[in-house]
């Protein structure tokens, strides 16, 4: 989230779209109620009338799989109608730099952009970059009028993207469309603001990132980002997934957002290099800049006194990805299927029901040679091999089960979707034999360290280098158990020496010795750490979380002087406290609020600082102290983790195009794209080349004539492990069922409530049909098109539940993330006998 | 000073359907789990249960435009201000009224005649296995100890609002909510602001006692318990005189209401 949940209740319009927090989110959603409270309009965009839509003003059915068609048509009709806002649009977004004369545009191409190299299906995108003066400035035209401009181009990309076209390829009737567009469209104006909700509903395509841009766009020509009630606002699915991520969950970033660095990178230098992005735009603050202080001090971290300047800091230590190797989820089940793999992690984790194509996903475990599984109960995945259809005979893998605590089971920080960074107590001891994830990984580090002291092995360094400083330690110099005080010490970080002040440049040294830290001090932000080893932090953006002053994630002041609900005293947010990312652009170049009533901050030009100078921010923690952009000589851009210090409406730096543009899902129902002739988005990575039989799609196929979507239910959580091991939930959502509207049923001759069968070209699952109007057929391309959808929450493990709806999704992954496309793939129905 | 009268506004407008409230109330009142069937709806388990205090209503229709209503309702005992149940109860204290105005039952003193059941207008009391009466008794254990019920304190929406009635209704009016159960019955305990008129949501327009238990309150039990007892000796010559059979059928025909 750019903003946080409190701040939902800010909003004037609030746009469902690719989530259901009322289903998902129900907490949540009293903020949303809030608003509705305070006269915000709720809409609602889903393929199917959900418990969110039932609380919408305006519910918008749209067909799975077409989010950018709608977007791009809302872009338009803000474009068209002049509801932008233009100072914004101007000064804080790329929209004014001109692109270079080769760049050409899908309304040109076919549905390509320039540079597509077909037999790679790739992008060669140097066509993309802009044009440049001799000084290596881009070049700009702030009046948005030249031909080139981004600004230009992007109406001219979206003027194809017509209602009576976007209602033909979504479905959505075209008064429904307008209505959304024009109610979402008047938080343009400046002193109004429209907030966007989105969970898998949007990722999970393999246009994901796309679907996510093209909200983007929309926010940033309405001058939604950085204001109280705006925003881009990912919901997320588990109560830490942003924390996991923001630690480096994902198989290409470490903790902080650092990339993992690859092969071809091998040295610190280099690594640094590539990943320091340099401008030489005017008033851009380019954090990233910082990248190296941010490595170094992560690596210190890691490999404390063995992390030293004459080895890199250990930095051929890290694990490295090959040079242009995806390591991502798909690409792990698709290397385990081909046998690439000896053993496996699962940990807190149920891939025989959560991963997408989850048959092929069963067979790839047969493949290892062991398999460990740390979760709280068994599951499909711990017990693949007595699952439906195995014969456990023939499976050589050997499995350990190791039990794990819950997370009310032990002490330590969970990271909200808010980015709230909460510490929390345990509240019960855990049960049994179960432990707390850090006090098994504890043992797991000890035994291979013995392991490779007693046996040796293949390049033991990254492991045995390892500090391990998470409480005392026994004779045989193992850590009996976990400080997770100690742990979140390490993540915050400390100067590991003396660091002094510098001069700023010009001015003389100070007579005493300042010191920035003194060794052994916990650092109080990342501003201070440095690029020399003489700091460590184990994660850069959670610098100040736990420093000198305390452990701030533990604070649960209940002070809001905003009456904006930032809540600064509760929790800690990264960074650095800021509860609003990229609030300087919620003001104007005077650091006036747009919003007056709703002041994120605002510049206080009479504050008189202790060094005698005047002027500074109030509010919310802004995002650097710089004074507002109006001030040539020290003020700066708004959005400074952008290397030229604006919000990027036109994407260079993307697989699949720089701007949004539909293509249908890898599975559709029509034969053509009525956008192009680009039929599915040719950068994303295409499995069916791979000569898996598992890997089969089927696209306008007459024996999967129905769209499909997987989703949540409230009752139950992720793949059910935790809730279908409570009877209360069970008794709410008892078993497998299927969605269909009244048309299909009567087609097929299903009544609500019969057992049905559910194929797709890769695996079946019965369920139990609930025939609604809350499903409705979709115009598309002048012909029908029905939907259906189902729950993935369930799985052969608990007795009388049916299948996970998984063994129905494709193998198919988002052309910048791999994230997997479970949201719109094609399936058939048909009544059991 | 009299006791401040406590209980619910129902706002249905801000329910989502999360039924946090079922499971809360199972969580507080020891509840065992049913078991249920899926059979084509959101709505389980199906119908009140004596292991199910309270329930969400799942009610959607379509216009002929296809536009969708999905309504979400609180279903439970609404603690009537002139509760049937406590009016035809036989076994003195099984059903009584806390110094709050919350109707609750006392399993111990209940003797399974199941008048409550006929008398209730909304189709509330259950019976389990033990043969006792059950049904929401707004966690009167809670609110003695100045405590929310289990219910309203899990609801994310503000949906189940508890306190003193006459401030909430003066709230819900001062708000312009349509309310239900501000006056019928002597007011009931539960009011609900309805997005739709009553007879959606399955709730009678004009609830009412049925008139069978006027006869009993009105004719029978002023003649005291002992009326009720009498009828058992009755019971009791009549198992005499015809055998158990002859009971069981008797009482099959003639139901509850045998003895009123």
């Amino acid at each position: 989230m750019t903003n946080h949940w409190i701040d939902i209740k800010n909003a004037d319009v609030i746009l469902i779209m690719g989530a259901n927090p009322a289903e998902n989110h129900p907490v949540a959603f009293r903020w949303i109620q809030r608003a509705k409270d305070n006269g915000a309009k709720i809409l609602c965009v889903d393929p199917r009338f959900t418990r969110s839509a039932a609380k919408a003003d305006i519910y918008a059915p749209l067909r799975s799989g077409t989010d950018i068609a709608f977007l791009g048509g809302m872009i338009r009709h803000i474009l068209e109608n002049r509801l932008y806002h233009q100072e914004y649009v101007a000064k804080y977004t790329n929209a004014s730099y001109l692109v270079g004369p080769d760049f050409q545009m899908p309304g040109d191409l076919a549905g390509l952009f320039s540079g597509y190299d077909k037999k790679k299906g790739k992008y060669d995108k140097k066509t993309w970059a802009y044009q440049k003066g001799p000084d290596e400035v881009i070049r700009k035209d702030e009046t948005l009028k030249d031909p080139r401009s981004v600004f230009q181009l992007m109406r001219k990309h979206y003027s194809r993207y017509t209602p009576d076209l976007v209602s033909s390829i979504t479905g959505t009737p075209k008064e429904t469309l307008l209505k959304v567009y024009e109610v979402y469209g008047s938080t343009g104006k400046p002193d109004r603001s429209g907030t966007e909700l989105y969970a898998m509903g949007w990722t999970q395509h393999t246009v994901g990132t796309q679907n996510i841009r093209a909200m983007s766009i929309i926010q940033l020509l309405l001058g939604n980002v950085g204001v109280a009630g705006g925003g881009i606002n990912a919901l997320r699915g588990e109560s830490n997934v942003q924390g996991s991520t923001d630690h480096g969950l994902l198989f290409h970033i470490l903790p902080g957002y650092l990339a993992v660095p690859s092969a071809d990178l091998p040295t610190l230098e280099k690594y640094v290099e590539k990943y320091t992005p340099k401008t030489k735009e005017a008033q851009s603050a380019n954090w990233w800049g910082n990248r190296n202080k941010y490595i170094t001090s992560y690596l210190k971290a890691i490999y404390g006194a063995k992390a030293t300047k004459e080895n890199d800091f250990g930095y051929a230590w890290l694990p490295k990805n090959d040079p242009g190797v995806n390591s991502s989820w798909l690409m792990i089940f698709d290397n385990m299927f081909r046998g690439k793999y000896k053993g496996f992690f699962a940990w807190g984790q149920n891939p025989a029901c959560s991963g997408s194509n989850a048959g092929k996903v069963r067979k790839a475990l047969e493949q290892l040679e062991w398999m460990v599984t740390v979760n709280l109960f068994d599951n499909e995945t711990a017990s693949f091999w007595k699952g439906p259809g195995v014969d456990p005979s023939k499976v050589n893998t050997e499995v350990f089960f190791l039990p794990a605590a819950a997370s009310f089971e032990k002490e330590g920080s969970v990271t909200n979707s808010g980015r709230w960074a909460q510490w929390r107590t345990a509240a019960v001891k855990p049960l049994g034999q179960s432990r707390p994830d850090s006090e098994i990984m504890n043992d797991l580090f000890f035994r291979l360290k013995a392991l490779y002291a007693k046996e040796g092995g293949a390049y033991p360094d990254p492991l045995v280098n390892l500090t391990w400083n998470y409480g005392y330690r026994q004779l045989d110099g193992t850590v009996r158990s976990v400080d997770i005080h100690a742990v979140a010490k390490e993540i915050n970080g400390y100067f590991v020496d003396n660091v002094e002040e510098k001069p700023k440049p010009g001015e003389p040294p100070p007579k005493e010795k300042k010191f920035v830290g003194k060794k052994g001090e916990l650092a109080g932000s990342f501003a201070l750490l440095q690029a020399d080893g003489t700091t460590t932090s184990g994660n850069w953006l959670y610098c100040q979380s736990y420093n000198e002053k305390g452990n701030l994630m533990a604070r649960r002041g209940k002070k809001d002087p905003t009456g904006l609900g930032l809540f600064s005293d509760w929790s800690w947010a990264w960074p650095v406290n800021r509860r609003i990312l990229y609030n300087r652009a919620s003001v104007d170049l005077s650091g006036k609020p747009y919003l007056v009533k709703k002041a994120v901050i605002y510049w206080n030009a009479n504050a008189v600082l202790p060094d005698g100078k005047l002027g500074k921010w109030e509010g919310d923690v802004p995002d650097g102290g710089w004074p507002p952009m109006g001030n040539e000589k020290d003020g700066k851009k708004p959005f400074i983790m952008r290397a030229d210090g604006v919000a990027s409406v036109f994407g260079p730096g993307l697989a699949d195009g720089p701007f949004p543009e539909h293509y249908e899902p890898l599975e559709c129902p029509i034969q053509e794209n009525l956008m192009s002739k680009q039929l599915t988005n040719p950068a994303s990575k295409k499995f069916a080349d791979g000569g898996l039989p598992e890997d089969v799609y089927a696209s306008c196929d007459t024996r999967f004539p129905y769209v499909a979507t997987t989703y949540r239910v409230t009752e139950h959580w992720q793949t059910g492990v935790l809730s279908r091991n409570v009877p209360w939930l069970l008794e709410l959502q008892p078993r497998l069922f299927v969605e269909m509207g009244l048309e299909l049923a009567k087609e097929k001759r299903i009544r609500n409530g019969d057992m049905v069968e559910v194929a797709s070209a890769r695996g079946k699952v019965d369920a139990v049909a609930i025939v609604t109007p809350r499903f409705r057929p979709f115009k598309v391309a002048g012909g029908t098109v029905h939907q259906v959808g189902l729950p993935w929450c369930f799985g052969w493990f608990t007795p009388g539940v049916g299948e996970s709806a998984n063994l129905l999704t494709p193998t198919a992954g988002d052309a910048n993330t791999m994230i997997p496309e479970t949201k719109a793939f094609m399936v058939n129905v048909k009544a059991r006998g | 000073m009299a006791q401040v009268r406590m209980g619910f506004l129902v706002d249905t407008s801000r329910c989502i359907g999360c039924r946090a409230c079922q499971v809360a109330c199972k969580a507080w009142n020891h509840l065992d789990a049913d078991k249920t069937v899926e059979k084509g709806s959101y709505e389980n388990p199906a119908d009140l249960t004596p292991n199910l205090y309270n329930r969400i209503r799942f009610l959607e229709s379509a216009d002929a435009g296809g536009n969708v209503k999905w309504l979400f309702m609180n279903e439970r005992c609404v603690h009537c201000g002139d509760a049937g149940c406590m009016k035809v109860c036989p076994a003195p204290g099984a059903l009584h009224r806390t110094k709050e105005g919350i109707v609750v039952f006392d399993k111990e003193k209940c003797i399974s005649c199941k008048y409550c059941v006929s008398a209730c207008p909304f189709n509330i009391p259950r019976y389990g296995a033990d043969d006792k009466v059950t049904k929401c008794h707004l966690c009167f254990d809670r609110v003695g100890a100045g405590r929310i019920p289990a219910c309203a304190y899990a609801c994310p929406t503000q949906t189940l609002q508890f306190g003193g009635r006459d401030a909430l209704i003066a709230k819900a009016k001062g708000a312009g909510k349509k309310l239900y159960g501000e006056n019928a019955l002597e007011g009931l305990g539960v009011v609900y602001a309805l997005e739709e008129k009553p007879e959606v949501y399955g709730l009678p327009e004009n609830p009412s006692i049925p008139t069978s238990i006027f006869l009993w309150k009105d004719v029978v039990r002023p003649l005291g318990i002992l009326g009720f007892w009498g009828s058992v000796a009755a019971v009791v010559v009549h198992y005499v005189t015809f055998g158990s059979r002859q009971l069981e059928e008797d009482e099959k025909g003639k139901g509850g209401d045998a003895h009123g």
